[in-house]
């Protein structure tokens, strides 16, 4: 079942086109990863899907429904949860009421004045904590975590919603090497579990290689190449765009 | 916050609250009044009231006292600020204990002394808030007050300022109450004695913040005749030096309220205005055995020349005295109907309390501004006997509100 | 801004002859704006350089003005009045000596507290005018100090058949002038480079190894000697007086705001730009617009402040401001807040009903001391609510005390209303106040939200203050006394003990309800808040009246309990006085707010009773408290119970 659609998506900036006419879906349980070279448009395209940039033309579509024109907070209640390259949690608030404030968000209760948030869906906030592995730092603040279990913390937060697409950022950016496979392990375990769509970007072949089901290939805002690893690795236009970026593929990572 | 805080905090509060309760004791050989002011804010007028105070409660002592006790004043400063001068009030009253209030300078802070004294009962002798409302719209059967008004004081000019014949006026003052009063006043009076007197430009800058040259450019633009300001203190001064540089005041006849009192002359020095018509105190130059001999006493005590402030502040511990030795108690409600009619001598004359509006008829000098040693000082002085000076009593009964 | 009914005044002249004398008094107004924006510039110059590079927002950036004055008056008195060395070297010591004391304050109070959270630098730096206003007063007295004429430029030139001093062609050229040098000194040496890398990120130039207390240092020394000689070049037009230090330093506020924080360039602009305003609005003076007269000189009280409104609603960051780098502090991160437990709840019953039982001891004036602590424990309380858990600091919160004030007050004359309906008018008046302003200010951040804030306040306080027929203009409104059943001063005690009591609790159970929640989300990270379907803005708005309908509460209170009001209820130094409370008692904690409240009211009560000098005395005490306990006097209590307690805090020290 396809979750995310994108059609025609074109953004330029004052004459330069960041994004030209890119074509790509997103199924139910899928990860599917979108790489490029830096400055090939990323950021701009996920920008454009979660509501920060809207695109010239184009067409976006979360299960048929359009997302042009919403704010990233209407794009969320349709039930898409994001994550960060660099990670934005509620560094004053414990772990588990980071997960609890999107709770909250997600069932509409937060115009409420006098009960204790603190003692809201407080079973639920830990049975996603659990998921992700964290439930053991529950009670921690966020702002003394490590980096490593603070992506975790925003994998539970933006499955908080039930969402039906995760859109990931750089999921892995600053983490050690094998802390990236485990995240993106325990990511793609619960896609498949709760059968979400997941696009995310990534700058390790390794853990891109490793993970994804497919691949898109963005370079000077076109897409270049799309399919499952093996193909895009085998794809001529691919290495030669990374080769002449002086990354190294399927090596160590950076 | 846990449990622990919160008993060191209530533990630290106690402490305080026990500090608080310490003071306050009463001796039972003195007399207390409460006296406050805005000695910070206005500390130019102030200093000198205070000495004229303490200058004042020393002479009463030495002489044997009231009701042969001790005057004491318990003076605080009410930061210029209707709020904490109700609160510092509230504490004269019932932690001090006073007999009465007295004191106040700006017109706000003694409108809401003014109020409290009603609510509470308390006698106020407001020394010298300027606003025509204390004794008028606002007055009340505690308060009295003992300076001629923005209103007397305007008064006093105009009969000055009919003489010239003007016909285009231009206004300046300061743009708060007291300009406000002042202004309303001149226009009103100047109408009455000459009906086809024009107001052609009227300047209102911020208290405080006069854009000088603006002012005395855009007041010539307009090319009056005449000009009439209500300005003090750094605004005059400024005014003055902007004015002159731009000519303004070559053969234009100038009034200004206040501007002859040594508080605001003085700081001039060289350049101050000379042919100002001004209301002021020419210390100097009075020869009344009375002032004499308050003037005598002040120089010898402080070193210093009295200024208006010094009188103010004297004159008001003597209003104070002259009234508990007329009641021969500190009731409240005897020391208000003594103060009803209380006449007494002052360093500028007798004054009397009237009975109809609780103001005093103390007056005030007006003259012309002139130089002598590099000194601004008033020339062609007289006393303008406030009594002289203010509504028929018809029309302060209108005003005043029922008691 | 005042209407009134008369006719005079031509809105349209009967310009054919007057053309001449029209165009001569616009250039007479137009260089009167230009002299006045010279030393305005020089001193937001000044402020912008220190923000800049150290973002401390120096609130005795006026009292070092005020110094300039001074000095330059003393120094010249002494190099002779009448020799031309005698005057411009007065006034080049004098902005000397300003620059060395701005060493002295840095080396001194805000080298030790960069690492404090930044309100508490601001909070130092107005402990500082307290002590500097007092030190003038020992030092020069307080009589106006009117300073000489320019030796040399004494007179006027004719401009256009006009007499424009010669003093003020040499201030016009002084504002470009020191523009042009301090471009030169900020893109053409080495130390100009280090501190524009150090105005937009701070961290990198530490990184490279430069000496970065050397550099703030001279920072400082640069940013007060232009403060100096802003004040020392108006010697020959401003008399030196004690006020100089306020009304300077909301001016070079609203200058480095309308310009943009940390803009040199902009500044300039800024203070032409009002400078300008005010002298054709004095220029324009009276008109009559359909048979009301419209007073453009009384307008004069205000109008940098709505210009200020308006460039921040319509330019967020000023005219030319940029983005700034992270803030400092950004890396100190508040703990997370602890559940309200049974033993608190049991400590807050207890103080309250101890707090009731007060009356039986028989000190009258202990209770009206307390109705003052509860009343502004309230008012702080609210504004806490702004500054710490919603991130928006007010410098103007005063505003919706005051709209309170004036609701109750006018609800009770006005309309008659009796004092008990009369006191539900208050937070209705500053909770629709709050809305208004709040809406607007929710689109800002940081200072220039604080700024905003401000001018909202300054505004309101301006309307009320000249608008005589319906509020009582400076005088204020009096006889607003509680009705018969209160008028007992113990029954009228417990009323605002109770309804102040309730209003805290209310505010700490809903900084602890998910509405709270949502407010610390929104301020510790908008783009994750945003993320999870927050709408940010409109919450703290939300947030904001919510704040301004307490604070209006306590204001009302506040009106029935000194039977008179003014407009000093929404000045600034009510604002401040607010900041102060908060910040005395630490922001990161709840009952901060109140502690601080409770020691402002009983320090400032006991001290002023005690000595002349208590302005000094309060600001040294805040100074000690600030550099003691850069966390606030509960910030500071909690730190050292910390350590005793719970395995669950240590794990958050840890």
């Amino acid at each position: 079942m396809t979750v995310l659609s994108v059609k025609g998506l074109h953004k330029s900036f004052g004459g330069v086109q960041a994004v030209q006419d890119v074509n790509f879906q997103v199924a139910a349980g899928e990860l599917l990863a979108l790489i490029g070279p830096n400055g090939a448009g990323k950021s701009t395209c996920f920008n454009m899907l979660n509501g920060q940039l809207r695109p010239d033309t184009g067409v976006v579509t979360l299960l048929g429904r359009s997302l042009l024109g919403l704010a990233p907070r209407q794009i969320w209640r349709l039930g898409v949860g994001r994550t960060f390259q660099i990670t934005a949690t509620f560094n004053s608030m414990t772990v588990r009421e980071n997960i609890q404030m999107a709770l909250l968000s997600f069932h509409n209760g937060l115009m409420s004045f006098w009960r204790p948030a603190n003692a809201l869906y407080r079973d639920e906030a830990m049975a996603l904590l659990d998921r992700v592995g964290m439930a053991d730092q529950s009670e921690r603040p966020c702002g003394i975590l490590a980096y490593g279990d603070l992506k975790r913390v925003e994998l539970a937060i933006a499955l908080a919603n039930q969402p039906k697409l995760l859109l990931m950022d750089e999921p892995t950016a600053g983490m050690a090497p094998t802390e990236r496979i485990a995240l993106m392990d325990l990511t793609a375990k619960l896609a498949r579990q709760d059968d979400i769509a997941v696009l995310f970007t990534e700058h390790d072949m390794d853990v891109v290689f490793a993970q994804a089901d497919r691949i898109i290939v963005l370079n000077r805002g076109r897409l270049i190449a799309e399919g499952s690893p093996d193909e895009v690795r085998a794809n001529p236009e691919v290495q030669a765009v990374y080769l002449g970026s002086g990354a190294v593929f399927a090596g160590e990572g950076h | 916050m846990n449990r622990r805080t919160w008993l060191k905090w209530s533990a630290a509060f106690g402490i305080a609250v026990a500090g608080l309760m310490g003071s306050g004791a009463q001796a039972q050989d003195t007399i207390k009044l409460g006296e406050m002011n805005s000695y910070k804010n206005f500390a130019a007028f102030l200093e000198p009231y205070k000495k004229g105070w303490e200058l004042a409660v020393e002479q009463i002592n030495a002489s044997g006292g009231l009701l042969g006790k001790k005057l004491e004043i318990v003076s605080r400063d009410d930061n210029g600020n209707p709020g904490d001068a109700v609160r510092i009030a509230e504490e004269l009253v019932t932690r001090e204990k006073v007999s009465f209030l007295i004191g106040t300078f700006p017109s706000h802070v003694g409108l809401a002394v003014a109020s409290f004294a009603k609510e509470k009962k308390t006698l106020f002798i407001a020394a010298e808030p300027l606003t025509d409302k204390i004794v008028w719209d606002q007055g009340n059967k505690y308060t009295f007050r003992l300076r001629a008004s923005t209103y007397m004081q305007t008064a006093m000019l105009v009969p000055e300022a009919a003489k010239l014949k003007k016909k285009r006026w231009a206004i300046v003052y300061p743009n708060y109450e007291y300009g406000q009063s002042a202004t309303a006043a001149f226009k009103k009076l100047m109408k009455e004695v000459q009906p086809d007197v024009e107001f052609v430009i009227e300047q209102a800058p911020p208290l405080g913040k006069i854009e000088a040259g603006a002012v005395a450019d855009a007041i010539a633009a307009a090319k009056p005749d005449a000009i009439f300001s209500s300005l003090f203190g750094a605004d005059l001064a400024k005014f003055v030096r902007e004015g002159q540089t731009r000519d303004l005041f070559k053969n234009m006849p100038v009034f200004n309220l206040l501007a002859g009192e040594p508080e605001y002359l003085d700081p001039l020095k060289d350049e101050a205005p000379v042919g100002w018509w001004v209301t002021g105190y020419p210390w100097y130059a009075i020869t009344t055995p009375e002032h004499k001999a308050f003037a005598d006493a002040y120089q010898k005590k402080f070193n210093d020349y009295p200024r208006l402030g010094s009188i103010v502040g004297y004159s008001m511990v003597q209003s104070a005295a002259a009234v508990i030795k007329k009641a021969g108690t500190l009731d409240t409600e005897k020391l208000v109907a003594a103060m009803k009619g209380l006449t007494h001598s002052t360093p500028l004359g007798n004054i009397t309390y009237r009975p109809q509006d609780n103001q005093s008829t103390m007056g005030a000098y007006v003259g012309k501004i002139g130089l002598k040693d590099g000194k601004g000082i008033m020339t062609d002085w007289y006393y303008a006997d406030g009594a002289k000076f203010l509504p028929s009593d018809a029309d302060v009964a209108k005003m005043r509100p029922a008691q | 801004m005042a209407a009134r009914p008369s006719g005079r005044g031509h809105f349209f002249p009967s310009f054919f002859p007057r053309v001449a004398a029209l165009l001569a008094n616009i250039v007479i107004q137009f260089m009167n704006g230009l002299a006045g924006a010279s030393s305005l510039f020089l001193v937001a110059a000044g402020l912008s350089i220190i923000f800049g590079v150290s973002r401390i927002v120096n609130f005795a950036h006026g009292s070092l003005y005020m110094l300039g004055v001074y000095l330059a008056y003393s120094l010249i008195e002494f190099f002779g009045r009448s020799s031309i060395f005698g005057f411009w070297g007065g006034v080049l010591g004098a902005a000397i000596a300003v620059g060395l004391i701005g060493v002295v304050i840095e080396v001194l109070v805000l080298r030790r507290i960069y690492r404090a959270p930044e309100l508490f630098q601001l909070l130092a730096t107005f402990a500082l005018v307290l002590v500097i206003k007092d030190a003038a007063l020992y030092f020069w007295g307080a009589e106006d100090l009117v300073g000489p004429r320019a030796a040399g430029l004494r007179g006027a030139v004719e401009i256009m058949g006009k007499r424009f001093p010669q003093y003020d062609l040499v201030l016009i050229a002084i504002g470009p002038l020191v523009l042009g040098l301090l471009w030169l000194l900020l893109n053409r040496t080495r130390w100009g480079t280090l501190v524009r890398a150090a105005t937009q990120d701070r961290e990198m130039v530490g990184a490279l190894g430069v000496n970065q207390s050397g550099l703030f240092t001279s920072v400082f020394f640069l940013g007060a000697f232009l403060a100096g000689l802003g004040g020392a070049v108006q010697i020959p037009r401003e008399p030196a007086q004690l006020m100089l230090d306020i009304t300077v330093i909301s001016d070079a506020f609203v200058v480095v705001v309308v310009g943009g924080m940390g803009s040199i360039g902009g500044a300039f602009l800024a203070a032409l730009l009002i400078a300008q305003a005010k002298a054709f609005c004095i220029g324009i003076g009276d008109v009559s617009i359909f048979g009301a007269t419209l007073s453009f000189t009384k307008f004069t009280l205000v109008v940098e402040f709505v210009i200020m409104a308006i460039v921040l609603v319509v330019r967020p960051l000023g005219l030319l401001g940029k983005l700034q780098g992270a803030q400092r502090g950004a890396a100190t991160v508040e703990p997370p807040l602890y559940p309200l437990t049974r033993p608190f709840w049991i400590a807050v019953v207890g103080l309250v009903a101890l707090l009731a039982l007060m009356p039986l001891g028989g000190d009258d004036y202990l209770l009206v001391l307390l109705i003052d602590i509860a009343v502004f424990s309230v008012f702080a309380a609210t504004l806490h609510f702004l500054m710490g858990p919603s991130g928006m600091v007010s410098f103007g919160h005063a505003a919706y005390f005051g709209l309170g004030c004036y609701g109750a007050a006018l609800a009770l004359l006005k309309l008659k209303l009796p004092m008990e309906l009369a006191l539900l008018a208050a937070p209705l008046a500053s909770g629709l106040g709050a809305l208004v302003f709040g809406w607007f200010c929710v689109r800002l951040s940081g200072v220039y939200l604080a700024m905003l804030t401000l001018a909202f306040a300054q505004i309101s306080w301006s309307v009320i203050y000249q608008w005589d027929a319906f509020t009582g203009g400076s005088n204020g409104l009096v006889g607003l006394w509680p009705s018969e059943w209160l008028k007992d001063r113990t029954a009228f005690y417990l009323f605002t003990l109770a309804l102040c009591a309730a209003s805290i609790i209310f505010l700490w159970r809903v900084v602890h309800a998910p509405f709270g929640y949502v407010l610390r989300a929104g301020r510790d990270s908008a783009l994750r808040a945003d993320a999870i379907g927050i709408d940010v803005r409109r919450f703290q708005w939300y947030g904001f009246i919510l704040a301004g309908v307490f604070a209006g509460l306590a204001g009302g209170l506040f009106a029935f309990s000194k039977g008179s009001i003014s407009p000093e209820t929404l000045a600034v130094s009510r604002s401040v006085d607010g900041l102060v409370m908060v910040l005395l008692g630490g922001v990161q904690t709840l009952t901060g707010p109140v502690a601080g409240a409770a020691v402002f009211t009983w320090l400032q009560d006991s001290i002023a009773r005690n000595t002349e000098y208590w302005r000094a005395i309060l600001g040294l005490a805040i100074l000690v408290i600030v550099l003691a306990f850069p966390q606030g006097i509960a910030g500071f209590l909690k730190q050292a119970t910390a350590r005793f307690t719970s395995a669950r805090e240590r794990e958050v020290v840890r």
